[in-house]
Parts: C-alpha cells; sequence; structure tokens
C-alpha cells in the first residue's frame, strides 16, 4: 500500500474540528483534554527537573558551595513535590488514561465530561499557586512537609504549597472518580470485565487508590493549614500532640500514592509487550487481580516510612510483614510480562525499548524496596541515598518509562503522525543508560552511609566520585528526555501520517482513525474477541512482517 | 415506611441522649457508637435506598469504604495501643 | 456539539431518546445509563467524603485514647442538649429530603417543592443551632488560640482532679474543625438544595427524570450520617455526674 507524496485529504477529527483558543479552554472532549494535561505536566517535568540539576550540581562537590543550606532544602522540597504532585501523579491517567479510556471501552466520551475539564482546571489553579509559592521563596520542609517543622517552625511559604497540593488532589480524586464511573457504566455492548485490556484494569485500580487516599491527605492538610494558620495545634508536641500522627495521616495517602504512580505504567506496559511479541499476555486474570491486589494490599502498609520515627516496635513489626506481601502482586506481573516474552516474535520498536527498561528497573526498585521492608535494614539505611535511589528506580526507572513508552505507542493515534523511529531507539537508549549512571550508584551511596537531604558531604569526602558519576549521569538523562520532547514537536508537522493502526495492535482505540473523531467511533462497536486477539490480527499476514509502519 | 424509619431514629437519638447521662462505665462509649452506628445503618439502607438498591455495586462501594475506613482507623490505633507494651 | 455531518445512521436509537428526552446527554446511549452513571458517581464521591472526614475522625480517637479524662471535661462544656436537637433536626430533614424523592418520582410537584423547602428551613435552623454553640464557646474562650482558657475545670469521675488545658485545647481545635468541616458541607447542600428548590418550581424534574433531586437527597443523607456520628463523639463522652 504505497502512500502518496501528498497529504491526504484530512478527515474530521478531534484536532481540526473546531480552532481556536475556547474551543480548546472549553472543550469536554477527553481527548483534548487529556493534551490540555500533556501540556501542563511536560511543563511540570521540567521545573521539576530543573531543580533536579541544581542539586545534582550542588552535590558534584563534598562542601556546600553552590546554594546556601536553605536554598538546598528548598531546591529538593520543591523537586519533590513539584514531581510527586505535579507530574507523576497525573502524568499517564490525566494524559493516556484519558485520551485511551473511553476508546479501549468503545465509548464516546468520559461519564463525566465536564467534571473533567473542572478537573484539568483545577489542575491548573493548583499549579499556578505551586509556581507562586515558588517564586516567592518556596518551600523547605521537604516535599513529606512533617509536624512541627511545618506547622510551626518553617519560615517559608509553605500554607500556600500545602493548598496548592490540596487543590491539586481534587483534580485527582474528580479524574478518579470518572474512570471508576466510565470503566463501570459505559463500556460498549460485548466488551465484558474479562475482555477489557489491561490498561483500563491498572486505571481502575489507580482510580481507587485515587479515591479512598487523597481525601485523607486532603484533611491533613487542613489541619495543617490550620495549624499553621490558626494556631490550633493538633500535631503541636508543646499541647500533647503528636507528630507521629501527622505521619500516619500523610503516608496513609503517600504510600498508596505511590501506587497511583506506578500501576498506570504497568498498565501500559502490559499493552506493549502483548503488541510487540504478537502474543496474548499470559496469565490475565492474574495481572488484572494483581492490579486491584496492588491497590488494596498498597493501604496495608504505610507505617514502612515510620520505621525509626517512633511507632511501636509490635506495629512494625506489622507493616514489615505486610510490605513484603504487597511486592507478590508486583511479582507475579513481572512474571506474567516475562512469560509472554516467552516465544513470543519480539519487536524492538521505541515503545518496546521502554518497555524492556520498565522491567529491568522497576524489578530493581521492587527489590530493593524489600530490603527496606526489613528493619534491621530500614533502620541502617533509612534516610539516606539508598531510600532515594529506590524510589527514583520505581518511579524514574519504571513510571517515566512506562509513560514514555506509552507516549511512543500511542502517538500515532494522538497526532495521527509517526514519530521517526531512528531518533527514538535513540532516545530510549540515552534515557537508560543516563538513568543508570545516575541512581545507581546512589544505591551504593546510601549504602555507604551518605544521608539524603544534605547539601554538604565534606565530612566524608570519599562520597564525590559516586557523586560526580551520578551528576553526569543526570546531564545525560536530561538530554533523553529532551529529544522526545523535540521530535514529538517535529513529527506534528514533518512526520509521516499514521493510518489507523501502524502497529498491528489489538485494543479498540487501534480500530479508530488515526486521530479520532470527536465522538471516538463512526459506529458503535460491538466486541465479540478476547483481548490480545494477536493470533487473529497476524493470521492474515503470516507471511509479511507483522508489524508495519 | 419512611415515618416509621423517622420515629425510630428520633427515639434512638433520645435514648443515646439518655443514655449518656447514666454510669455505664466504659459502655458508654460503646452504647453511644452502637446507637450511632445503627441510625446510621436506618439511613443509609431506608432513606439511601442502599436496601432496595438494584445494583450490587452500590452496595459494594459502602462496603469497600467502610473497610478502608476501618483500616485508617485500625492500623493506625495499632500503633498507638501497643506503644507502651514493651 | 452535536454536528449532523458527521451522525451516521446508527444514531437514530439514541437520537429518539433524545428527542423524547433533552435532557439526555450527548455521550449516553439511553437515559438510565446517565441515570446509572450519575447515581454511581455520587456514591463514590461520598466515598471520598467518608475517607474525607475519616482523617479527623482517625485524630479524634487517638487522642480521646490519650486523654480520656481531659476530653471527657472538655466534652461537658458544650451543650448536649444543643446537640441532640440538632440531631433531631437533621434527622428530620432526612425524613423530608426522602419524601421530596418520593414527590419527584410520583409527579407531586407542591410536595417536591415543600419538601425541598422545609429541607432548607431545617438546615437553617442547624446552622443557627450551631452559631449558637460557637457564640457560647466564644464567650467562655474555648476557643482555640491566644484566648483559650479552661482552667480549673474539674475531670468528670474524679473528683479533685483537674482538666490539663493543653490537652483541653487539642479537643477543642477538633471540635472547630470537625463540626465546621460538617457545617461547611451544611452550607454546600444548602446551595445544593436552592439549586433543586428552583428547578422544581420551575417544573423540571418529572418521574423520567428526577437524578439531581436523588443524589442531592444522598449528599444530604451523608452529611446527616457523619452528624449522627459526631454528636455521641463529641458532646457526649463522659457526661454522667
Amino acid at each position: 500500500m504505497a502512500t502518496p507524496i501528498l497529504q491526504p485529504v484530512e478527515r474530521e477529527n478531534y484536532l481540526n474540528k473546531e480552532y481556536g483558543v475556547w474551543s480548546w479552554l472549553l472543550t469536554t472532549d477527553h481527548k483534548r483534554i487529556a493534551l490540555l494535561y500533556l501540556l501542563s505536566i511536560t511543563f511540570f517535568f521540567f521545573i521539576g527537573g530543573f531543580f533536579a540539576l541544581l542539586i545534582r550540581l550542588e552535590l558534584l562537590t563534598p562542601a556546600g558551595d553552590l546554594v546556601q543550606a536553605d536554598t538546598y532544602n528548598k531546591l529538593f522540597t520543591m523537586h519533590g513535590m513539584v514531581m510527586v504532585f505535579f507530574f507523576l501523579i497525573p502524568s499517564i491517567p490525566a494524559v493516556l488514561g484519558n485520551f485511551l479510556v473511553p476508546l479501549m471501552i468503545g465509548a464516546k466520551d468520559l461519564a463525566f465530561p465536564r467534571i473533567n475539564l473542572l478537573s484539568w482546571y483545577l489542575y491548573i489553579i493548583g499549579g499556578v499557586m505551586m509556581l507562586h509559592c515558588i517564586l516567592t521563596g518556596g518551600v523547605d520542609t521537604g516535599w513529606t512537609f512533617y509536624a512541627p517543622l511545618a506547622t510551626n517552625f518553617t519560615n517559608s511559604n509553605f500554607t500556600e504549597a500545602a493548598l496548592a497540593i490540596f487543590v491539586v488532589g481534587f483534580s485527582s480524586i474528580l479524574t478518579g472518580l470518572n474512570f471508576v464511573v466510565t470503566i463501570h457504566r459505559m463500556r460498549a455492548p460485548g466488551m465484558t470485565w474479562s475482555r477489557l485490556p489491561l490498561f483500563i484494569w491498572a486505571h481502575y485500580a489507580t482510580s481507587i487508590i485515587q479515591l479512598l487516599g487523597t481525601p485523607v491527605i486532603a484533611v491533613t492538610i487542613v489541619l495543617v493549614a490550620c495549624e499553621r494558620v490558626l494556631h490550633l495545634g493538633i500535631f503541636d508536641p508543646k499541647l500533647g500532640g503528636d507528630p507521629i500522627l501527622f505521619q500516619h495521616l500523610f503516608w496513609f495517602y503517600s504510600h498508596p500514592a505511590v501506587y497511583i504512580m506506578i500501576l498506570p505504567s504497568m498498565g501500559v506496559v502490559t499493552e506493549i509487550i502483548a503488541c510487540f511479541s504478537r502474543k496474548r499476555i499470559f496469565g490475565y486474570s492474574f495481572v488484572a487481580f494483581s492490579s486491584i491486589a496492588i491497590a488494596v494490599f498498597g493501604f496495608l502498609v504505610w507505617a514502612h516510612h515510620m520505621f525509626v520515627a517512633g511507632i511501636s516496635v509490635y506495629s512494625a513489626l506489622v507493616f514489615s510483614f505486610l510490605s513484603y506481601a504487597v511486592a507478590l502482586p508486583s511479582a507475579i506481573k513481572v512474571f506474567n510480562w516475562t512469560a509472554t516474552l516467552y516465544k513470543g516474535s519480539i519487536h524492538y520498536d521505541a515503545p518496546m525499548l521502554y518497555a524492556f527498561g520498565f522491567l529491568g528497573l522497576f524489578t530493581i526498585g521492587g527489590l530493593t524496596g524489600l530490603f527496606l521492608a526489613a528493619l534491621g535494614i530500614d533502620v541502617h539505611v533509612t534516610d539516606t541515598y539508598f531510600v532515594v535511589a529506590h524510589f527514583h528506580y520505581i518511579m524514574v526507572g519504571g513510571a517515566v518509562m512506562g509513560y514514555l513508552g506509552g507516549m511512543h505507542f500511542w502517538w500515532p493515534k494522538i497526532s495521527g503522525r509517526l514519530y521517526p523511529e531512528g531518533w527514538a531507539r535513540l532516545a530510549a537508549l540515552i534515557v537508560f543508560i543516563g538513568f543508570n549512571l545516575t541512581f545507581f550508584p546512589q544505591f551504593v551511596l546510601g549504602y555507604m552511609g551518605m544521608p539524603r537531604r544534605y547539601f554538604d558531604y565534606s565530612h566524608m569526602p570519599e562520597f564525590q566520585v559516586l557523586n560526580v558519576l551520578s551528576t553526569a549521569g543526570s546531564t545525560v538523562l536530561g538530554v533523553g528526555y529532551l529529544l522526545p520532547m523535540l521530535y514529538f514537536l517535529w513529527s506534528m508537522r514533518y512526520g509521516k501520517p499514521a493510518s489507523d493502526n501502524p502497529w498491528n495492535a489489538a485494543g479498540l482505540e487501534w480500530k479508530t482513525a488515526s486521530p479520532p473523531p470527536t465522538f471516538n467511533f463512526d459506529e458503535e462497536p460491538v466486541v465479540t474477541w478476547e483481548a490480545y486477539n494477536y493470533e487473529e490480527l497476524d493470521a492474515p499476514h503470516k507471511s509479511e512482517v507483522p508489524v508495519g509502519r | 415506611m419512611y415515618f416509621g424509619i423517622w420515629l425510630t431514629l428520633l427515639v434512638c437519638t433520645f435514648i443515646t441522649y439518655k443514655a449518656a447521662f447514666l454510669e455505664l462505665g466504659r459502655f458508654n462509649a460503646a452504647v453511644a457508637l452502637g446507637i450511632a452506628t445503627f441510625k446510621a445503618t436506618l439511613v443509609a439502607l431506608f432513606f439511601m435506598h442502599v436496601y432496595h438498591a438494584s445494583e450490587k455495586l452500590t452496595k459494594l462501594v459502602v462496603i469497600g469504604v467502610l473497610f478502608f475506613l476501618m483500616l485508617l482507623l485500625g492500623l493506625t490505633m495499632s500503633d498507638y495501643a501497643t506503644r507502651l507494651w514493651s | 456539539m452535536a454536528d449532523s455531518s458527521l451522525t451516521p445512521v446508527h444514531e437514530h436509537h439514541g437520537e429518539a431518546h433524545a428527542a423524547h428526552n433533552p435532557a439526555l446527554l450527548h455521550h449516553f446511549a439511553e437515559p438510565q445509563q446517565q441515570r446509572d452513571a450519575a447515581s454511581l458517581g455520587m456514591w463514590v464521591f461520598l466515598a471520598t467524603e467518608v475517607m474525607f472526614f475519616g482523617g479527623l475522625f482517625c485524630a479524634y480517637l487517638i487522642y480521646r485514647r490519650w486523654y480520656f479524662g481531659d476530653f471527657g471535661a472538655a466534652s461537658k462544656s458544650i451543650d448536649a442538649t444543643l446537640g441532640a436537637t440538632n440531631t433531631a433536626v437533621l434527622i428530620c430533614s432526612s425524613l423530608t429530603v426522602v419524601l421530596a424523592v418520593w414527590a419527584a418520582q410520583t409527579a407531586r410537584k407542591t410536595l417536591l417543592i415543600a419538601m425541598l423547602g422545609i429541607t432548607m428551613l431545617l438546615g437553617l435552623a442547624f446552622l443557627g443551632i450551631k452559631g449558637v454553640e460557637y457564640k457560647d464557646k466564644f464567650e467562655e474562650h474555648h476557643v482555640p488560640g491566644a484566648s483559650f482558657s479552661f482552667e480549673n475545670v474539674p475531670i468528670p469521675g474524679h473528683p479533685g482532679e483537674f482538666a490539663n488545658p493543653r490537652h483541653a485545647q487539642i479537643f477543642f481545635s477538633l471540635y472547630f474543625v470537625m463540626t465546621g468541616l460538617h457545617a461547611l458541607h451544611m452550607i454546600i447542600g444548602l446551595g445544593i438544595f436552592t439549586w433543586l428548590f428552583v428547578m422544581a418550581w420551575k417544573g423540571r424534574f418529572t418521574p423520567e427524570w428526577n437524578t439531581p433531586v436523588e443524589i442531592g437527597g444522598l449528599y444530604w443523607h451523608f452529611v446527616d450520617i457523619v452528624w449522627i456520628y459526631l454528636f455521641p463523639l463529641l458532646y457526649l463522652i463522659d457526661r454522667h455526674p
């Protein structure tokens, strides 16, 4: 099928249906809202990345010579807050989820399109508040803003940051609400629960966490704000309050929050691995139920962030045990992905490279989590760079890799264009190398005892070599992140137009045009096939290369 | 039927109020919370129509959220209740 | 947003319904689906509200366990009669709400408007009584902050012992935050019911379509349930003489 050199006549799709700023700012089309989110979170990603760069620059030398101590505190705090609340938590659900959930289940839109738009505006309002906070000096409490530092002693503009997080929290809750109702109520005829793509199961589980966990941190922020502004004093030890209570309430959300960050990424990886091995996922039910299990178990383990905070030893034992249990469903998924790859017809396109990166890095990150779940080891490595490396392996090596893989995989669907495959594979490789160079040394540093949140390590100058490696890696990583930005933008103008299904992938989203029309499908789909029917998809093309672009 | 539930709720409120003034030791709290739970259940089942809900999902949502609420309260209490054991 | 140029033949099913019921939104296939979605949406939202208040109940339970005597003394100083009255007020308002829903489902417009109106009056009564309570607390210097004072208040059941003012201040902090948040939800509820009242007045609710009344009612009942727990926990900790 020769593609003509001239541009084909453009069908009406969600991008060209209406032009003008207001058609975007007042849209209720889930696909446009997804793009609005894409712009917003990319912006905050680079803000958070900028702070990371400054941190790494400071840590090049043992002395605290680039910035002052207070400033450094603000750097790592703002890096954490921006990355966690304004990038990682929204990223995949708000961009890929918003775009794909209705498409994958055969619906015309989400259940509550106007609430979806509201959700984006709440994100923007929270984002503006956070930006204002940054511009007026930032916060220095750490992204975990423990009482009583945050409530009583910090001189920074903490209340505004806390309220900004409160507002984006509601954005998150509304997204979750929309997804749960949509998945329950708006599946196309024939789209039973067991035919849903596992991406949907992952987002369903994520939404449950968003709904049940975020309100708890919201009310905690209310209490903290009351304490700081009205001097009410609930966590104040001078009044007999318990600062550890703050930590319980904070981590009750913030631990499940990390599952909000990783579950969607797992969903993306599942789709990619199935497509680029040309096989149905091994153990569909296991993967589906593992997603739900991660969501539920994730609520049982929060105090493993508090092992050395002063909680009861018996309680710590229980939480330690439960923390081992929560690793099980994740492990089940890794086994199932691996089994899917076995005897598959593997294609090394860029999305698959990211998925491979995810598999390895998430496994390392997850295993090091088990180190931390062991009480004895945790006492030694808590609040060191070991923890920092652990969560970056999962958040960056896992979640961000999954996000990038997903962006590449669905880019043809979203934009109607193909990205340049050569550059994309190169970028994936650069990201992988840069990532490991940045964060693997941090495992060693942490194990050797370098504390986190310290800007001056001149008492242990032997840490410098690994720190220099880490900073070098971060530069490489930055380049790796910049490349997709550039070639995605380039592709919107100069990329080859994409067909409906350039990957010959399974899934309802591939049965409509790239980009899709505003109401997603020309005719309401009726599903009569199981998920991941790659055998059927490849059967007529057995003589050709199955995956074509 | 609604009036029956309404009267029951008012009577329970009255009982809760009066019972608080009796010397029941540890059971004061149990009685008060027990009656409150009974009232809340009545409101949920009959005023919010959970009892006659055609969808099992509604009941699942209610039970589910109560489960997670108990997790929050219970596991947090497990720390405070056992702090002085050693 | 509907555009006829892209609407192929298959849409006739949905369009027939749309012709019947202008309230059907374009992305739903039929009214029952829309109704089910709205109902599930409200239930899921109420679940988030349960967790929202849940955090406060968690804080409350922990401190009550720690400072039972001080909390008892503080609890005794708030007016249980007013609290009980407020409970009764809310229970009556739940009754009027459920009658309003029934009226909407059975096309009894006058009853619907009356019930919505009475619900709002009861809600205002609740807030009024709350206002009186807050005023009392303010006058007694029981509002946490610089002017807080709770000296020489005996602990119930322990003659000769006095409550620790610092711990009592924690009680009052929780009291104001919990009842304040609850009152805020009441005010939002009143706003919702004002809108429902106006819509009902204009005759917008029919037996086929009265979803806003139903889900507004769910919200109101939830606010009632929160108070059903707040009342014994805050007002009746240790009342025996």
